[in-house]
C-alpha cells in the first residue's frame, strides 16, 4: 500500500499576536509549522505502512525553508520527500496549487492512496484536497476520522457529517482528507530527524521544469481567483450599556438579540423562525 | 515573475505596505522596497496611488463573459430535508440577482426531491433546475459532481453559490475544477462591484486575523462558499418560479463509492469552532460551580460554554476549552462573556464573532468596549434572568 501524503509549512495563527492599537496582524517572529490535519493525515498514512507495509512519500509545495517539514515528515516515519519550490510557484490560488500537486503526484510513481488534511490553518479553503482528486480523476472521501478496512481493490472509512458519520466504501487509488479526530501523529525520532538533515536524506527538490508545467500555467498567473484588497477585521459594535433593573435590562437584551441577525444561531429563538 | 519599485515615483505613502498579505514591503528613506519574500501576488500594484510599483507579468485578458448569466445556489438537502444554508445563500442570491438583473436558480438534486421546489421559490427563486436519479439519492462526490457539471455547462451561470456544508466543501472543489472556474471558501461578505460588475467575495484569512476581498475575473461562473449562519434567508412568499427539470445518466461503476451506512449521533463533547453560541465565564465566574449556570445558559442557547485562561488555570474548565491568544480562536454568532475583564490575549480569541454581550461587575472592564450590549451587573444574578426569560419565549 504506497501513499502520497501531500503536507503545508503555515505559520503557526494560533500563536497570531495582534497589535494592541491598530489591531493588525504581527507578522514578525511567527513560527512556522507542519499544519496540523496534515500531521494527522501523514500520521494516518504511517499507521497503514506499519501494518500492510509500502511505501510513504511526503509532497509539499512552498518556499525552499519548506525543506524543515520535509525533514520533519522523515523523522515521523516517511520514506521519502518531495519539495516543490519554484518562484513560479508562488501566489496560486486553490486551482493553480491543486494542479501542480496533482502533475507532481503523477511523477511521483506509482501509488495507491493520497492523503491530506483536511485544510490548513492559513487558509481554511479545505479545496486542495478533492480538486486535486478530479485532477486525479480518483474518488475521494473528506473529513475522515477512521479506517475500518483496506484491501488491494478497496478502503473503508468513516467520514465525519454535521450530525454523526457515514460509513464508505471507497474504490482504489483514491483520496483521502483527514481531520484531526483521526489520531495522535507521533513524535519524530531523533535519529531520523538527523538523517533527515544529511545533505543524502531523500528529499528530491523539483522546480516547474522538472514537473513539466509551464510556469504561465501556476502560481499567480496561472489563478483564477486574485486577492484585491485586503484589510484587518473591523466591527461595528454597538457599545450600548443596558440600563434598568434585573429584570429590564435582561429583557431588553433578549429582544434586541431577537431582532438581530444572530437570532437563528439561539436554540431558544427557534420556534419562531421557519425551518 | 518580478515587483519592483521606481524610487522616482515612489511618495512613501504606505499604501502598499498596509496592503501587502506577505508583509514583503519596507519603507527605508521614505520609499517602499520589496524584499525577497515577495510572492508577486501583485495587491501593491493595485493599491498604489502613485503608479510607482511595476511587475513584469503580462496584464491577463479578462475575457467576454457576456454569454454567463444568472445568480445559482446549490439547494443541499438530506433525506428530503433542505440544509437552511440553502435559503440563507438564497436571500443573498437575491440581492445580487437584483444588482446585476439577472435571474436566481437554485440546483435540486436527489431522488423523490422535486416537493422541495415550491420551498426555494418561496425563498427568491425564479427557477429551480430539478435532476432526480436513483444514483443521487444519498450525497456522493462523482454523481453530484457529474450533474452539477452538466447544468453548469449547459446554462452557463454568472454566480453560483454554494453552502459550506461538509457536503458543500466536499463537491465545490470538484466543480470548480471541471468547469475551470475560481472558488472561493467561507465568504462572509458578497457584493457586486458597481463598476466592473463582478463578485467581491470577502473572507477572513490567517485564522481570521486578516480579511481579504478575492476576485474572480478570468472564469465564469464566479464560485463562492458561504458558512451557515452568515446569510440571512428573506422569506418571499409571493414569488413566482418556474421548475426545470434535468435528465441524467450515470453508472455504478463510473462512481467508485458505496455508501454502506449513516449514522446519526448525538452530540459529545464541545466543539468550541463550529459552536454558535458560546457563553464564557473568567475570573469574575469564581469557581467551578459558577460555571454550572453558565452550562445552563449555553443549554437552553444551543452553545457551548468556554472560559479564559485564568479560568482554565483556576481548573473551573478544561483546557480545551479555553478561548484567547494560547487557547481557540472562535468566531461565534453570539459570543457571552460573564465576569470576563476583557484582556487584550482573551479579546485577541473572540473580537471576531458577530455578536458580543458582556455581563460584569466592573463598568470600566474593557471587554465592554468591544461588546455590542452590556449589562454591569452581577452575573451570579444576571445569569440566571436570562435563562428563565429565555425559557420563558421559548415556551
Amino acid at each position: 500500500m504506497d501513499s502520497i501524503v501531500l503536507i503545508k509549512q503555515v505559520p503557526d495563527t494560533t500563536e497570531v499576536q495582534l497589535d494592541p492599537k491598530t489591531g493588525n496582524l504581527i507578522r514578525e517572529g511567527l513560527k512556522s509549522i507542519i499544519n496540523p490535519d496534515d500531521a494527522h493525515a501523514l500520521e494516518a498514512a504511517l499507521t497503514l505502512k506499519d501494518r500492510f507495509g509500502g511505501k510513504v512519500t511526503a509532497l509539499s509545495m512552498g518556499p525552499m525553508q519548506a525543506i524543515d517539514v520535509m525533514t520533519e515528515a522523515l523523522g515521523m516515519g516517511a520514506d521519502a520527500g518531495v519539495l516543490l519550490t519554484d518562484r513560479a510557484f508562488a501566489g496560486a490560488d486553490t486551482w493553480a496549487t491543486s494542479f501542480t500537486l496533482a502533475r507532481a503526484i503523477q511523477q511521483v510513481g506509482s501509488w495507491d492512496l493520497v492523503f491530506c488534511g483536511r485544510q490548513a490553518i492559513d487558509g481554511d479553503t479545505a479545496q486542495i484536497g478533492p480538486q486535486v482528486a478530479d485532477w486525479l480523476g480518483i474518488p475521494q472521501a473528506t473529513y475522515v476520522f477512521a479506517i475500518e478496512s483496506v484491501n488491494p481493490r478497496h478502503i473503508t472509512v468513516k467520514r465525519r457529517l454535521e450530525d454523526g458519520y457515514e460509513r464508505l466504501q471507497c474504490r482504489l487509488p483514491a483520496l483521502i482528507t483527514v481531520i484531526g479526530e483521526m489520531n495522535t501523529p507521533r513524535f519524530p525520532r531523533v535519529d531520523r530527524l538527523l538523517a533527515g538533515c544529511r545533505e543524502k536524506a531523500p528529499i528530491r527538490v523539483l522546480n516547474a521544469a522538472d514537473i513539466g508545467v509551464k510556469t504561465r500555467e501556476v502560481g499567480l498567473e496561472g489563478s483564477l481567483t486574485h486577492v484585491i484588497q485586503t484589510f484587518a477585521p473591523k466591527f461595528k459594535r454597538e457599545g450600548k450599556i443596558l440600563e434598568g433593573g434585573k429584570e429590564g435590562m435582561v429583557r431588553e437584551l433578549i429582544q434586541r438579540l431577537k431582532a438581530s441577525e444572530g437570532a437563528t444561531a439561539c436554540r431558544a429563538f427557534a420556534s419562531t423562525c421557519e425551518l | 515573475m518580478i515587483v519592483w519599485v521606481e524610487k522616482d515615483l515612489c511618495d512613501g505613502c504606505r499604501r502598499c505596505l498596509k496592503a501587502c498579505p506577505y508583509g514583503a514591503i519596507e519603507i527605508k528613506d521614505g520609499k517602499a522596497e520589496i524584499l525577497d519574500r515577495c510572492t508577486a501576488c501583485g495587491v501593491c500594484l493595485e493599491v498604489c496611488k502613485a503608479k510607482a510599483i511595476f511587475s513584469d507579468a503580462e496584464p491577463k485578458k479578462i475575457p467576454d463573459f457576456s454569454d454567463h448569466t444568472g445568480v445559482w445556489v446549490f439547494a443541499e438537502q438530506r433525506n428530503g430535508q433542505l440544509n437552511r444554508v440553502c435559503l440563507e445563500l438564497l436571500g443573498k442570491a437575491r440581492e445580487l440577482g437584483d444588482a446585476l438583473n439577472q435571474e436566481v436558480c437554485a440546483v435540486l438534486l436527489g431522488s423523490r426531491v422535486s416537493d422541495l421546489s415550491q420551498t426555494l421559490i418561496r425563498y427568491g427563486a425564479d427557477k429551480v433546475y430539478v435532476v432526480q436519479h436513483k444514483a443521487l439519492t444519498h450525497y456522493r462526490t462523482i454523481p453530484y459532481a457529474d450533474a452539477v457539471e452538466a447544468l453548469v455547462k449547459t446554462h452557463k451561470p454568472n454566480i453560483f453559490l454554494l453552502g459550506a456544508s461538509h457536503l458543500g466543501r466536499d463537491l465545490a472543489p470538484r466543480i470548480s475544477r471541471r468547469v475551470g472556474c475560481g472558488l472561493t471558501a467561507d465568504c462572509t461578505e458578497l457584493s457586486i462591484d458597481p463598476e466592473e460588475k463582478i463578485l467581491l467575495q470577502t473572507r477572513p484569512a490567517f485564522g481570521g486575523n486578516v480579511m481579504a476581498t478575492i476576485a474572480n475575473r478570468y472564469s465564469r461562473p464566479q464560485m463562492a462558499t458561504v458558512r451557515p449562519g452568515v446569510m440571512v434567508a428573506v422569506p418571499t412568499p409571493d414569488n413566482k418560479g418556474a421548475v426545470v427539470r434535468h435528465p441524467f445518466q450515470i453508472t455504478e461503476s463510473r462512481i467508485g463509492v458505496k455508501v454502506l451506512e449513516t449514522v446519526r449521533e448525538k452530540k459529545t463533547g464541545s466543539d468550541l469552532a463550529a459552536a454558535k453560541v458560546i457563553v464564557a465565564g473568567g475570573r469574575g465566574v469564581g469557581d467551578a460551580q459558577g460555571f454550572q449556570i453558565l452550562r445552563e445558559l449555553a443549554d437552553v442557547m444551543g452553545g457551548e460554554v468556554a472560559g479564559t485562561r485564568v479560568a482554565v488555570e483556576e481548573g473551573w474548565i478544561p483546557s480545551e476549552n479555553q478561548v484567547g491568544q494560547t487557547g481557540k480562536s472562535v468566531r461565534p454568532e453570539i459570543y457571552i462573556a460573564c465576569g470576563v475583564s476583557g484582556a487584550i490575549q482573551h479579546r485577541a480569541g473572540m473580537m471576531h464573532s458577530r455578536y458580543i454581550i458582556a455581563v460584569n461587575k466592573d463598568p470600566r472592564a474593557p471587554i465592554f468596549q468591544v461588546a455590542d450590549w452590556g449589562i454591569v451587573g452581577d452575573l451570579h444574578e444576571i445569569v440566571p434572568e436570562m435563562i428563565r426569560q429565555l425559557q420563558a419565549s421559548s415556551g
